[in-house]
């Protein structure tokens, strides 16, 4: 068992959680609520990361970060380190290709809330920021943590991507699932099978959760 | 000044060219087809929709202008609002949405203000439910109170009992015409359902695709539409064209497809003159068939009963007048009096048409 994987991968998947979830709300409540020229695009884009293999994705993002590309430069100038092959570097990526689990559900939980709620969110006086606070959060809470349970998930299992963009350094960038194709290429079935038993047991139990949660909401909103 | 006043003119997406005013305490009808604007105006006095050029003022203030581009944004308009789908929020139970209206009542103040308005809509006792766990009507009755716990400078109700049974609509008619006398807001009822603006409304405006044709109190509108149109929307089915025949000194005659009607005095149309007429269902006097009556002189028309509908206590009668059977009559008697009178399709039968009740529409064709 890679004690060290697995945490590098539950803080990995933990930062993409909390960094996302802002993005998320934001963005999937911007594609919820508003009409826009190139809403269409940006809907493609963010879905994107769906389609596109991960190591044709793990390549670009690899060039685009790169010590020669402009955001390397920029990171490089900025913190005095290169963005690929670090932690950073995973999470950014971590970031851009989870955009498609945490915003699509956001989205489609906000889009659940009647236009009327919100007009009656503001007939009763409530600033935007407390609407949302008060009304369109609690009513689109189910998406949002359908939204951070399977980027947490999708996290801990991104293999392709995560080999591209961070290499197997240890400690810094080696995920738990590079770490079991690291035993199983050893030869090491016993490491390999404990630590897939572990991911497979984190997995349903997120599920589960998630599941019985949405329930309870369901049954409260009737 | 006191009161809502309301100016909206765009070309598109959806035209609208309405003006009104509704004063403190009066309940001001927005009557007409779907599709016809009415949502849109009120949601453009919530400032939830923002119209190409608008004024709205309420009690002197100015919430739109698009003149000097002043748009007060929608939380800050003092609304209240009864949507037709209530649109509580149904994460909270009954008292948290009234207090989620009470943002300017001191925090400690909410409970009990909650609890006194529930009370006031005989909700007494559900504070403590949610939407979902409530009846149609309670749900109704939630919105209303939470749309009075914003102690609202106006009061918009959109089509409020449209959904809820009949017998559960009748007493939330009775309770909105007690709610009145503790309401000194204007207040705008928006409905597609004429009865209901006739009996809660002072006064009705008449909207056709975003227009407003006719403003009055609901007997003038029902009874003197300015035009066929109006006629239509509000329902009279006695719309009729016709040429004025003669001027006298106490009527003005008709020529109805042959038939010589007196109407109330209108000067000024010339005989020759292309008229719509109509005649509410109420001016339609059955004869008696068994013996005649007084009042038998007054534009009398003969024909034939086509339909019955009997509606409760009332019968509903179509007839088919003798000189032209294509021009039917439609009129109402009680059901005790089709009785007596033996009245079924195809029998013959008599009417009066009363002079009083004959509106002339000068211009325009039935």
């Amino acid at each position: 068992m890679d004690w060290t994987a697995l945490w590098l991968s539950l803080r990995l998947a933990f930062w993409t959680v909390l960094l996302l979830l802002p993005i998320g709300i934001w963005l999937g409540r911007v594609l919820a609520y508003r009409d826009f020229r190139g809403k269409g695009v940006v809907e493609a884009l963010v879905a994107l990361p769906l389609v596109l293999p991960p190591t044709v994705f793990g390549y670009y993002l690899l060039v685009a970060f790169g010590a020669a590309s402009p955001v390397g430069q920029l990171w490089q100038a900025a913190f005095g380190q290169q963005l690929v092959f670090t932690f950073e570097g995973l999470l950014v990526a971590s970031i851009i290709f989870n955009l498609p689990f945490a915003i699509q559900p956001m989205q489609r939980g906000f889009e659940a809330i009647a236009p009327e709620i919100r007009e009656a969110a503001a007939c009763c006086g409530m600033p935007p920021w407390r609407a949302l606070l008060r009304i369109e959060l609690p009513l689109a809470w189910p998406g949002i943590l359908t939204a951070m349970v399977l980027s947490f998930a999708h996290t801990l299992g991104e293999f392709g991507i995560v080999l591209m963009v961070g290499g197997s350094i240890p400690g810094e960038t080696k995920t738990i699932a590079i770490a079991i194709y690291d035993r199983v290429q050893a030869f090491d079935d016993r490491a390999a099978a404990e630590m897939s038993a572990l991911l497979l047991a984190i997995s349903l139990a997120t599920i589960a959760l998630t599941f019985a949660f949405s329930r309870r909401v369901g049954r409260r909103l009737g | 000044m006191k009161g809502l006043e309301v100016e909206l003119r765009q070309a598109a997406p959806i035209p609208l060219a309405a003006a009104f005013a509704c004063d403190a305490g009066e309940i001001l009808a927005l009557v007409g087809p779907s599709g016809s604007g009415k949502s849109t105006i009120l949601r453009a006095i919530a400032g939830s929709y923002r119209p190409q050029r608008g004024i709205v003022r309420v009690n002197g203030e100015t919430w739109l202008d698009s003149g000097s581009g002043r748009r007060l944004p929608p939380h800050r308009r003092r609304v209240g609002m009864v949507f037709q789908s209530y649109a509580l929020f149904p994460h909270l139970t009954a008292a948290r949405n009234l207090m989620a209206a009470m943002g300017h009542v001191p925090r400690a103040e909410r409970q009990a203000r909650a609890e006194r308005l529930l009370a006031l809509v005989h909700l007494d006792g559900l504070e403590a439910r949610r939407p979902a766990e409530l009846s149609g009507g309670q749900q109704q009755r939630v919105a209303v109170a939470r749309a009075l716990a914003r102690e609202p400078a106006v009061l918009l109700l959109d089509e409020p009992f449209s959904a809820v049974d009949k017998a559960t609509r009748q007493r939330l008619y009775r309770e909105i015409a007690e709610l009145r006398r503790v309401l000194d807001m204007p207040v705008v009822l928006v409905t597609h359902d004429l009865d209901e603006a006739l009996m809660l409304a002072d006064r009705m405006v008449v909207l056709s695709r975003g227009r407003t044709l006719q403003t009055g109190t609901p007997e003038t509108v029902t009874t003197r539409p300015v035009s066929p149109e109006v006629a239509r929307l509000v329902d009279l089915r006695n719309l009729f064209a016709a040429e004025v025949a003669a001027q006298t000194a106490e009527a003005t005659q008709l020529d109805w497809s042959g038939l010589r009607l007196e109407a109330a005095r209108h000067p000024g149309l010339a005989p020759g003159t292309p008229v719509a007429w109509v005649v509410p269902d109420g001016f339609v006097v059955l004869h008696r068939r068994d013996r005649p009556s007084r009042g038998e002189h007054e534009n009398p028309v003969k024909g034939r009963i086509d339909s019955i509908l009997v509606t409760g206590q009332t019968a509903q009668l179509t007839l088919r007048p003798e000189h032209d059977p294509h021009l039917p009559l439609h009129f109402s008697v009680p059901l005790h009096v089709a009785r007596r009178n033996a009245i079924e399709p195809g029998v013959e039968a008599a009417v009066s048409l009363l002079a009083q009740g004959i509106h002339l529409m000068p211009g325009g064709s039935g």
